[in-house]
């Protein structure tokens, strides 16, 4: 029963997504399937909250569920904004997706539409750097105002900059201790891709650094602790 | 018999003004002052860990509010970027740190549609995963109770609610090995099957939570100071439940049904047989009410999963996806191989996106993943539901007294670690 009642629903999803294709034929393109999810791309974003309204209006996608973004860095345009759209009444959800440029980095707001979309989209501005046009407080929501950087996006280290605000926690990056250190086939190795890895040389002046201490300690002691100094490698 | 009179809160400026009559009122703006300004939290004790609310008030009347959330940022979707699928499942147990073994299920699932095999997985990982989950909205749902009781000054139930808790917590050791941050789903599986002895042990339990919830209700439901301060405060109408996305039992408390476990069946949902409650006026003592039911159901649907539970391996049987068994991978050379790959590089998912929903105890707990292929998504966006839920303050909040923020708050039962992420 419960296959026949998600077969149901596919169906009635691909209706709706055909219905919203059929609307804006020359805006939106083929929906795209994948795991039972449909994808329609909106080729323009300026017209994003237009399709929304129309959605939301006319077929029933009264719940956004979820706005994100995607940093295709290296890829022109670099930004995608994603929109995750549900049904309260008949329970089918679609996806629009949406691209935007790096030098614009804007798009209007659907908060016009889904008042939940406020939230979501002072983090993607927060953490992308995308602004939303028209929406009534487009502030920082997770990092604090005057915050320099966009930390979602790829070309923000992982371990964080030191930012221009002395006294502020946080201002130096934190300590990584060696990792992330997933390895990608065919990619770069972990010292290459996060500059702030521990360096066996810096490893080995620290440890020369400490052996020093105990070397004091030695002195004042009389007896020997721990092993000899070590060779910085290169 | 006496006459009862409904008390009305007006302005305060429109009151003095009636009673002083209009021709003396022009000048009496001033003499009220500006409005008062009152920073709550981010530690304060009904913030429930970080949240920071500016409140603007008209004498004890909020006019004005705007929540400021962040201070538990961690960036998890940036760490999520940088590691393979299994690597992030411990960061999950930090994002509602009150049911971490639902935040793994719920991640071990979607990375699962993404590979493609969330429907192939063996029985007895799904019945256990429900187990999980259950247990984890029970402990979460005692939680929010405690804590919404210990917010309005009742100190006997949040006692007694964590007693139940520390039973939930001593479940999950002998299952998981730790009490709290959890991490007991694997990519394809689970880190290890039930220990002996662990179903008499969770029945035992079930049948003391049942008697303790009763208890609690005794304590609150009919409570006359609870009732006065929870009725009809924090009223969330359907269009607004809708139109703010929320979820959990904060949308299901407007009187809407709505639960993925029934609109969207995944694990065996559709083989147990539970209901789902539903509120009628949406303010803070429904939500309170409705959070007691969906414990009750809990239990049953753990009761029908113990019943149920099949025997068989826990784990799929691809040792390209879970790890293979030890012995082998020390006597065969596939095995050695699949297991340093999986390591080394993460289950090698295909390109494509896909966005699960998963009913945590707090609501609509979301994955999107976006892959380009290989052991790492290229971006991980974690649909958090408190975070969504709390974006409703600003609406929800003006009009009450500063007393009712307690109640309202507590209600809503948020975990700020997810919320922040």
């Amino acid at each position: 029963m419960a296959q026949s009642e998600t077969k149901g629903n596919a169906q009635r999803t691909a209706e709706l997504a055909r219905r919203v294709r059929d609307r804006f034929p020359e805006l939106l393109s083929e929906p795209q399937e994948f795991r039972g999810e449909l994808t329609l791309k909106v080729a323009d974003a300026e017209r994003i909250p237009e399709v929304c309204g129309f959605a939301k209006k006319e077929l029933g996608f009264d719940y956004l569920v979820d706005i994100s973004s995607i940093d295709n860095y290296g890829d022109d345009p670099r930004f995608t904004i994603v929109y995750h759209l549900y049904g309260y009444g008949h329970l089918c959800s679609l996806r629009l997706k949406t691209d935007v440029g790096e030098e614009k980095a804007e798009l209007p707001t659907v908060t016009t539409v889904w008042r939940t979309a406020d939230w979501h989209e002072r983090e993607i501005y927060d953490m992308m750097g995308v602004r939303f046009r028209g929406h009534p407080d487009l502030r920082r929501i997770l990092m604090w105002e005057g915050y320099p950087y966009f930390p979602l996006r790829k070309d923000f280290p992982l371990a964080g900059k030191p930012t221009q605000l002395p006294e502020v926690a946080f201002t130096e990056p934190a300590p990584m201790a060696g990792g992330p250190f997933v390895t990608i086939s065919g990619g770069k190795d972990t010292i290459a891709r996060e500059p702030r890895v521990r360096i066996p040389q810096t490893d080995a002046l620290e440890t020369n650094a400490r052996l020093e201490r105990r070397r004091d300690i030695k002195d004042a002691h009389g007896k020997a602790c721990g092993p000899g100094p070590i060779e910085p490698r290169n | 018999m006496a006459e009862v009179k409904d008390i009305q809160f007006r302005e305060p400026v429109a009151r003095t003004a009636e009673a002083l009559g209009s021709e003396r009122a022009a000048g009496l703006e001033e003499l009220h002052g500006d409005k008062m300004v009152l920073n709550m939290g981010p530690s304060h004790p009904s913030t429930h860990g970080v949240l920071r609310i500016i409140l603007e008030l008209d004498g004890e009347i909020i006019t004005k509010a705007t929540p400021d959330v962040g201070y538990l940022h961690r960036g998890d979707e940036k760490i999520a970027e940088n590691m393979t699928y299994t690597q992030f499942i411990p960061y999950t147990d930090r994002l509602d740190y009150i049911a971490p073994l639902a935040n793994n299920v719920a991640y071990a699932l979607a990375v699962e549609k993404l590979l493609g095999i969330d429907k192939q997985l063996p029985p007895r990982c799904q019945y256990i995963r429900v187990i999980c989950c259950e247990l984890a909205r029970i402990s979460s749902h005692l939680l929010g109770i405690g804590a919404l009781a210990i917010d309005l000054g009742a100190m006997t139930v949040f006692l007694l609610t964590f007693t139940e808790r520390e039973k939930i917590y001593n479940l999950c050791e002998s299952l998981t090995g730790a009490r709290f941050t959890t991490s007991y789903t694997r990519i394809g599986g689970l880190s290890r099957d039930l220990p002996p002895g662990w179903v008499e042990q969770c029945r035992k339990f079930l049948e003391e939570v049942v008697v303790n919830i009763d208890e609690t209700e005794t304590l609150l439901t009919r409570n006359r100071i609870f009732v006065d301060r929870t009725q009809g405060v924090g009223v969330i109408t359907k269009e607004d439940a809708i139109d703010y996305g929320l979820s959990g039992p904060n949308f299901r408390g407007c009187g809407l049904e709505h639960d993925l476990r029934k609109t969207q069946p995944y694990l065996v949902y559709d083989q147990l047989e539970f209901d789902v409650p539903v509120g009628t006026m949406g303010d803070s003592y429904d939500r309170y009410l409705l959070r007691v039911e969906e414990t009750r159901q809990s239990v049953k649907i753990v009761h029908q999963c113990l019943d149920k539970l099949p025997g068989g391996p826990v784990n799929v049987p691809d040792t390209k996806i879970v790890l293979p068994p030890k012995d082998r991978v020390l006597t065969r050379m596939e095995e050695l191989i699949h297991h340093f790959i999986n390591v080394t590089q993460g289950v090698n998912a295909p390109p494509g996106e896909i966005y699960f929903g998963h009913e945590n105890p707090k609501g609509e707990l979301g994955f999107y993943i976006y892959s380009k292929g290989g052991g790492t998504p290229h971006r991980l966006k974690i649909r958090a539901p408190s975070f969504v839920n709390l974006s409703i303050l600003p609406k929800l909040l003006p009009g009450h007294m500063v007393s009712d923020v307690v109640a309202i708050l507590g209600s809503f039962d948020f975990v700020m670690g997810e919320c922040d992420r």
